[in-house]
């Protein structure tokens, strides 16, 4: 059982160690703007999970597989709101892509 | 288990200093706030491993301090980064008001 939990841990770690490497690679490589955040966020948000989800079994179970979890979920959210807004900020000015929904102010309410 | 878990932080921390090379070679400041969003998770990541392979419960709540800082410099990014956006179009068209105002 130590061992099964061992091997999970690693396998998981691995795997998120090589999201990671994936995510900087992305970083380095695209050509745009926009493609860097599409790789940066998706990439190393699914590496940090796999890496909680590997040390889930290395700590104490309520409390600190329960912060982990938070610590990931608090990635995830400020991820997800950082994509957006670096996505509407980053973006060419709507201006010939359609008027009349007038997305140029920020994100819609 | 535990110099698994310390190679793998300092892989993870490897990569973040690799992104970091986009600091200097990004050609916008979005590029450059990418990195410094990498470097937060990055770190998240590798602080976790590193507090679970050390058997120190209070790095967690250094990686929880670090996403919220994060979260914190990209949103004060974008908002510092908004107002030169409606401005953008007027910067365009102002020399050639100004020139013709000048002329006048």
């Amino acid at each position: 059982m130590t061992l099964a939990l061992t091997l999970f841990t690693v396998i998981c770690v691995s795997l998120g160690a090589v999201f990671f490497l994936a995510g900087t690679l992305g970083l380095l490589r695209f050509p745009d703007t926009l493609t860097r955040l599409h790789a940066l966020t998706k990439a190393d948000n699914l590496g940090l999970g796999l890496v909680v989800l590997g040390l889930l079994p290395q700590v104490a179970w309520p409390l600190g597989a329960l912060k982990l979890i938070a610590v990931w979920l608090l990635a995830l959210l400020a991820g997800a709101t950082v994509g957006q807004l670096l996505g509407a900020a980053v973006r060419p000015q709507p201006t010939t892509l359609g008027a009349g929904t007038a997305p140029a102010e920020g994100p819609a309410p | 288990m535990t110099e698994f878990l310390l190679a793998a932080a300092l892989f993870v921390l490897s990569t973040v200093v690799l992104g970091l090379v986009r600091i200097l070679r990004g050609p916008e400041d979005a590029d450059r706030m990418l990195a410094a969003q990498l470097l937060g998770t990055g770190g998240v990541a590798s602080l976790l491993l590193l507090g679970v392979a050390n058997g120190l419960n209070a790095v967690g709540d250094l990686a929880l301090l670090l996403a919220l800082l994060a979260a914190f410099a990209s949103v004060a990014f974008v908002t510092g980064a908004k107002r030169p956006g409606p401005t953008a179009p007027i910067r365009e068209l102002d020399p050639d008001d100004q020139e013709a105002q000048e002329r006048t």
